[in-house]
């Protein structure tokens, strides 16, 4: 397969080939010598999901991070719908997170609201114009299509670990992103929840046509989920293909994820 | 001790641009309106309670301990009045202070802190939702009001507590009381002293905020952040204080 790559293209010929998300040379050093990233490239075309894999602590987070502005990286370029987000003002970098979810390891409900006030704030701060009626409405259509109405009026303490990753996404999903970034979004779930999530993640890209990029560990959601697959290692893009290809890869390494 | 110096100034250099940040963004829409008044009455009037039993207790011990060496002096009509002087000028607005500091400062710490390490901040910011704006610009502002409006309880109740202090060896009429305080009170009294209780309500906010939104990942964190909001508002109260007392010292 192919290694430490610099600009890598998609193999699933079925996908879109326009590039909706591209990192250039990516570098990230958390103080003085623990370098995380260095030189990460890879781009993702519209309507594809990309699955990265990678040992706990390789940087696969640092780089989704870096995409949406929570962590700056120290070197590289970071291109979101044809805008290099790193040179962005304030503003302009948030008309772009806008057009990106993003799934939290944890979920991150607000503990302090109801699952309603959590989807309604969101939306309220960007759809100023709504009425409390449509408001509503959406509130509803988001948690329907992550099978969750009934918890409306739950506070996230009385929610499972599950059920809170469902309602994060039902968030995310309520700004009708383009991108969706998830991180670790089965982790910690039972194989059946897992899997239940990993079916929402496809069922969601069929219903929306999002373009994904799924962190995980969870091998059976990355041959649920995967059109194309990228391995991290050493703070760069290992090995990249699709499941089937990266199975049999020539390297053990690789191989030991699949195993 | 190189060391610790280097971070102290470290710490007050970055206090100085959270602060610097509030004032940037205070004043630029959205405004968070709902929010502040939910702290307001989080803040406020959740605080009531707490603010009335010292303020009586304040009023009262202090009437009882002050009352023997006036009488020795054949002073104790100067009771009420000296009573009042020592609430509205000192006393009332450092213990409501720190009396802030600990039951607000810690939850704003412990709050945002929580916040920090759950990813929430995080979220909001992905969001692109201004959690500065949201989170602290809304607490800072909502301390800065309220902790005056409680200090102003705190006179009131501690002057009440002083009155029942005077009642417990005599028998003193409640409007004569009262007259007597407003005989020995002077508006200038009241001016330095209200002014800084709104310093103390914005640092109060400020340090809360600061330590909970910087809290490093983990839930140890929150507690110290809960812990070391507390300790460094009641430093900087005593210390604004000083500060206050030397210009008031000036000018008045």
């Amino acid at each position: 397969m192919i290694k430490e790559k610099k600009n890598i293209e998609p193999k699933t010929k079925e996908k879109s080939k326009t590039p909706i998300l591209e990192i250039k040379n990516l570098h990230k050093t958390f103080g003085t010598d623990n370098k995380i990233l260095q030189g990460v490239n890879l781009s993702v075309n519209k309507g594809e999901d990309l699955v990265i894999l990678g040992r706990s602590g390789s940087g696969k987070s640092v780089t989704i991070k870096c995409i949406v502005g929570l962590i700056e990286p120290d070197q590289g370029e970071i291109k979101v719908f044809n805008e290099n987000v790193l040179n962005l003002s304030k503003s302009e970098l948030n008309k772009i997170r806008v057009r990106i979810g993003f799934l939290f390891q944890s979920g991150a409900l607000y503990d302090s609201m109801s699952v309603r006030e959590n989807l309604a704030f969101t939306l309220k701060k960007h759809k100023k114009d709504l009425t409390p009626e449509e408001v509503e409405s959406e509130v509803m259509e988001a948690l329907d299509n992550v099978g969750l109405s009934d918890a409306i009026d739950k506070m996230p303490s009385e929610l499972s670990g599950g059920m809170q990753k469902r309602i994060g996404l039902a968030r995310t999903l309520i700004l009708k992103p383009e991108i969706i970034l998830y991180d670790e979004p089965t982790t910690g779930l039972d194989t059946i929840t897992s899997r239940e999530i990993s079916e929402l993640i496809l069922d969601i890209k069929h219903k929306r046509k999002t373009t994904s990029i799924i962190i995980t560990h969870d091998m059976a959601c990355a041959k649920l989920t995967a059109d194309r697959i990228m391995v991290l290692k050493d703070g760069i893009i290992h090995a990249e293909g699709t499941y089937e290809e990266l199975e049999k890869d020539e390297d053990e390494w690789v191989r030991s994820f699949f195993q | 001790m190189i060391l610790t110096l280097k971070n102290t100034f470290t710490e007050i250099g970055n206090v100085t641009l959270f602060a610097k940040q509030f004032f940037k963004e205070v004043f630029v829409p959205p405004y968070e309106t709902k929010e502040l008044l939910k702290q307001c009455y989080i803040i406020g009037y959740k605080s009531l309670p707490l603010v009335a039993i010292t303020g009586f207790i304040m009023g009262l011990v202090l009437t009882l301990q002050s009352r023997p060496t006036l009488v020795k002096f054949g002073a104790e009509s100067w009771l009420p009045g000296m009573v009042a002087l020592s609430l509205i000028r000192e006393i009332a607005p450092v213990i409501t202070a720190l009396i802030c500091a600990g039951k607000i400062s810690s939850g704003i710490g412990a709050e945002l802190g929580s916040m920090k390490v759950t990813e929430q901040i995080d979220a909001m910011e992905v969001s692109a939702i201004n959690p500065y704006n949201y989170l602290v610009v809304t607490r800072i502002l909502a301390c800065t009001l309220m902790v005056p409006l409680l200090v102003f309880f705190a006179d009131a109740v501690g002057i009440l507590g002083g009155y029942v202090g005077i009642n417990i060896h005599g028998d003193v009429n409640f409007y004569r009381y009262l007259t007597q305080i407003f005989q020995s009170l002077e508006f200038l009294d009241l001016i330095p002293a209200t002014i800084k209780t709104f310093f103390f309500g914005f640092f109060i906010g400020m340090i809360g905020c600061y330590k909970g939104f910087n809290a490093s990942n983990g839930t140890e964190s929150v507690g110290k952040a809960a812990n070391s909001a507390v300790v460094t508002a009641s430093l900087t109260i005593f210390i604004l204080d000083m500060v206050a007392v030397q210009i008031t010292d000036l000018f008045f």
